[in-house]
C-alpha cells in the first residue's frame, strides 16, 4: 500500500518511557476484526488509554494535552510480540510517522518500514537525553532527517546518526514499497522456482 | 565453506541479494488465516494482480473462531465477516481453504505439520509470529506482517535481511515433571524477552534430540518470545518418521529425493555461530511466569525476584507486578487460580493433553476453577477421544471444547475476566492478552493440570509422586 514519502520530519514528540511495549498494548486482539485498514488509530494503546467504560485514563500520556507530535519515543524493546501489522497501522493512523527507541522488536520494525513509519533506533544514552529533554520541556522539537540519517534535538543541537538499509531508505524517501520491486523481477522468481531442489 | 543448518536452508532460497538491502527470499509454503490476510487481498485487488502460486498457500480459520457450537452461525458479525472474507478470497484466488466446520480446520501451526505441509528444509511463512513452530522440522519458518503476506501471495517472495545465527545447546536429561514448555520458558527467562532479537536460533543437544516432534514444536514455537525471528532443530529419524506419508508430504520417487535432501540438513561441525549459549538439563525445573512478558519466568519453587536482580528498568518491573497483583519475594506456590487454559499453537497437541490427563486422572477439578480444554485440531480432538483421555477429563469434571486459538489471544468469546488469574499453556502473558484486565501465568500442561485440580499454583512433581 502506498504511503506518504518521508524525508525530513520536524516535530514535538510523545514520550512513553516503558520497556517491552508489546503489540497487544499497541492494539489489543479484539480490535483486529476489520477486513479493511480503517480506524486502527482510535484503538492505539486502547487499554492504557481508556477505562473499561471508555472514559479516557487521564494519567496516560496520549491523553495528556501537554504532549503531542508526529514522533513517538518508546522504551527499550518496543513492539515485541505479535506479527500483527495492525500495530504499525495503529501507530500510523493515529498520526505518528516516526517511532524512536533504543531497541525494536524485529517484526514490528519490519512492519513499520513496510507501511511508512520510520523506526529510529538510538543509543540508550541518546534515548535518555530525549526523554529528559521532553520532561523538561514538552514542546521540545526533534528533527529526524532520513537522507542524512540523523536525529537531533533542535534546541541544543545534540544529534545522533541512525542506521537504515540503503534500499529501505530509498523506498521511504520515494514512497515505494517492496511489491513494486518484486513485481519487476517476477520472471527471475519463476525461473528460480522451477529450479528449486524439491 | 562450513555452513549452519540455517545457512543451508536460507542460501538455497535466495533469489537475489540486493546491494545495501535485504535478500529476496523464496517461500515454499505460505499459511494464511482470517485475521492478517484480508488487507493483503485488498492490496492485490487494488493493484490488479493475481496470486502467483496458489498451490503454495493454505488457508485455515483459527484466531477468531468459536470453540463451542461450531455448527451454529458465528454470532459476532465482525468475526463472521472476517471468516467469510477468508473463504471468498481463497475461492477467488484458488487457494485451499479449511474454514470453520471443515474436517482439516484447526490452528494453523497445528494442522500445517499434521497434513505434511511443513517439510524439512522448506521456507514457511504466515502472518503470525508463532510460525516459528515449524522450525521443529528443520524448516526456516517465521511470522510476517500483512504487507509481506501480500508480497508472498503476489510473488511468492519476501525481502528480508539475513538474521544473525545463535545456537542454544542443552545436554543432560530432563528431570521428572520437566516438559519442553519448561525448557523454552527456562531459556526465555535466561535470555529475556529481547535477548535473541535479530537472531535465528538453532536448538541443539541431547534434550532436543530426545524430544518428540510435539515437544520440538513447543520449543520452536516460543522462539519469538525471546525476540528471535525463529528457531530450528536439525531433522533426524524422529522428524522423518513424523513427516513420512502425510497428505502433502512427497511420495514415491519424490520422497526418496526429499529424504536424501533432508539428510544434508545439519550444521557442519566447524560452522560458526554469532552467539552460543549452553545449559544443562539439570538446571531446569517446572517453570511458571509471574509477570507480563514471557521472560518473567521462574522455577515453580522459587520466589518472585527483587527488581534490582532483574534486567531492565525498575519502573517497568513494578508496573508489571502491580498489574499481576504480586510482590517481590512472593512464593508462586499456593497462588489462587481462577482459570486454567490448555491449548494454543504452543501446547494444543495430543502429547499436551496426555500430560494434562496424567495429572487429573482420578481427581476432581477444583470447584472454583473454570477450565478450558481446547484441542489444536480435529485430529487432536479425535485422538483425545480414541485414547480415552476424554473419559478421564469428563470423570474429573472437565469438558473438551472445539479446535481454535481460543483464550490464547481471546479474540473470540473465550476471555479471562478482568482481575482473574489464569494458568495458561499458551505463549503470552502480556497485559490483557487473554481478555482486558486478565492476569496470565504461563506454564506447562502439567502445571496447568496441577492448578486445575488443586485450585492454586502447585508443583506438579508433588502430584506425580502421589501416583508412583
Amino acid at each position: 500500500m502506498a504511503y506518504d514519502k518521508f524525508t525530513v520530519l520536524r516535530s514535538t514528540a510523545v514520550p512513553l518511557a516503558i520497556e517491552n511495549v508489546d503489540t497487544d498494548q499497541l492494539i489489543p486482539a479484539r480490535f483486529l476484526k476489520a477486513t479493511e485498514r480503517v480506524g486502527f488509530g482510535d484503538n492505539l494503546f486502547r487499554d492504557w488509554r481508556y477505562n473499561p467504560d471508555n472514559t479516557p485514563k487521564k494519567e496516560f500520556v496520549l491523553n495528556n494535552p501537554m504532549y503531542s507530535g508526529k514522533i513517538l519515543v518508546g522504551g527499550k524493546n518496543f513492539g515485541s510480540g505479535s506479527s500483527r501489522e495492525h500495530a504499525a497501522w495503529a501507530v500510523y493512523d493515529y498520526g505518528f510517522r516516526c517511532v524512536v527507541s533504543s531497541f525494536f522488536a524485529d517484526i514490528f520494525k519490519n512492519n513499520c518500514l513496510n507501511i511508512g513509519v520510520l523506526p529510529v533506533q538510538v543509543s540508550p544514552e541518546f534515548a535518555d537525553k530525549i526523554f529528559r529533554a521532553i520532561e523538561a520541556d514538552p514542546k521540545t522539537e526533534i528533527e529526524v532527517n532520513l537522507p542524512e540519517q540523523t536525529i537531533s534535538l533542535l534546541a541544543t543541537g545534540e544529534s545522533e546518526r541512525f542506521d537504515i538499509s540503503a534500499y529501505k531508505k530509498d523506498n521511504m524517501i520515494n514512497g515505494f514499497d517492496d511489491i513494486d520491486y518484486l513485481q519487476n523481477i517476477k520472471g527471475e522468481i519463476q525461473e528460480f522456482a522451477a529450479n528449486l531442489p524439491l | 565453506m562450513s555452513k549452519t543448518l540455517f545457512d543451508k536452508v536460507w542460501d538455497t532460497h535466495v533469489v537475489r541479494k540486493i546491494e545495501g538491502g535485504p535478500d529476496v527470499l523464496f517461500i515454499d509454503r505460505h499459511l494464511i488465516h482470517e485475521v492478517t490476510s484480508p488487507v493483503a487481498f485488498l492490496g492485490l485487488k487494488s493493484r490488479g494482480i493475481r496470486v502467483l502460486y496458489p498451490e503454495r498457500t493454505f488457508a485455515t480459520a483459527d484466531h477468531n473462531t468459536p470453540t463451542w457450537n461450531q455448527h451454529l452461525p458465528v454470532a459476532d458479525p465482525l468475526s463472521a465477516n472476517q471468516l467469510k472474507a477468508l473463504e471468498s478470497n481463497s475461492n477467488e484466488y484458488g487457494i485451499s481453504h479449511w474454514g470453520l466446520g471443515h474436517q482439516k480446520n484447526g490452528i494453523v501451526h497445528v494442522v500445517g505439520p499434521e497434513y505434511g505441509i511443513t517439510q524439512p528444509g522448506a521456507t514457511i511463512v504466515c502472518g503470525d509470529s508463532h510460525t516459528s513452530t515449524h522450525g521443529a522440522f528443520g524448516a526456516i519458518a517465521f511470522g510476517i506482517g500483512t504487507s509481506e503476506v501480500e508480497m508472498v501471495l503476489s510473488t511468492q517472495c519476501i525481502m528480508q535481511p539475513k538474521p544473525q545465527k545463535m545456537r542454544i545447546s542443552i545436554n543432560g536429561k530432563l528431570g521428572k515433571g520437566v516438559t519442553p514448555k519448561d525448557v523454552a520458558l527456562f531459556i526465555i527467562s535466561k535470555l529475556t524477552t529481547s535477548g535473541a532479537t535479530g537472531y535465528f536460533v538453532e536448538y541443539a543437544g541431547e534434550v532436543f534430540e530426545n524430544m518428540t516432534m510435539e515437544g520440538r514444536m513447543t520449543v520452536c514455537n516460543l522462539s519469538i518470545e525471546m525476540g528471535a525471528r525463529g528457531g530450528m532443530i536439525a531433522p533426524d529419524e524422529t522428524t522423518i518418521n513424523y513427516v513420512k506419508d502425510r497428505e502433502f508430504s512427497p511420495k514415491g520417487e519424490a520422497w526418496d529425493k526429499a529424504l536424501a535432501y533432508y539428510k544434508t540438513l545439519k550444521t557442519d561441525p566447524d560452522a560458526v555461530f554469532d552467539k552460543e549459549y549452553n545449559y544443562n538439563a539439570s538446571e531446569i525445573e517446572p517453570m511458571i511466569t509471574y509477570g507480563t512478558n514471557p521472560g518473567m519466568g521462574i522455577g515453580i519453587s522459587k520466589d518472585i525476584p527483587d527488581a534490582e536482580d532483574v534486567e531492565g528498568g525498575v519502573a517497568t518491573y513494578e508496573k508489571s507486578l502491580n498489574y499481576m497483583g504480586f510482590h517481590e519475594g512472593d512464593s508462586m506456590i499456593g497462588k489462587k487460580v481462577d482459570y486454567v487454559f490448555i491449548g494454543s499453537c504452543t501446547n494444543g497437541r495430543i502429547e499436551d493433553f496426555r500430560a494434562f490427563a496424567s495429572i487429573v486422572k482420578g481427581k476432581k477439578k477444583a470447584d472454583h476453577v473454570t477450565a478450558w480444554l481446547v484441542p489444536g485440531s480435529h485430529i487432536v480432538e479425535a485422538q483425545i477421544k480414541e485414547e480415552g483421555l476424554l473419559d478421564i477429563f469428563n470423570e474429573a469434571g472437565f469438558v473438551l471444547r472445539q479446535p481454535g486459538c481460543s483464550a490464547c489471544l481471546a479474540m473470540n468469546d473465550d476471555k479471562i475476566p478482568a482481575g482473574k488469574y489464569a494458568v495458561s499453556t499458551s505463549n503470552r502473558n502480556f497485559e490483557g492478552r487473554q481478555g482486558p484486565g486478565s492476569r496470565t501465568m504461563l506454564a506447562s500442561p502439567l502445571v496447568a493440570a496441577a492448578a486445575a485440580v488443586t485450585g492454586v499454583v502447585t508443583d506438579p512433581r508433588d502430584l506425580i509422586e502421589e501416583l508412583v
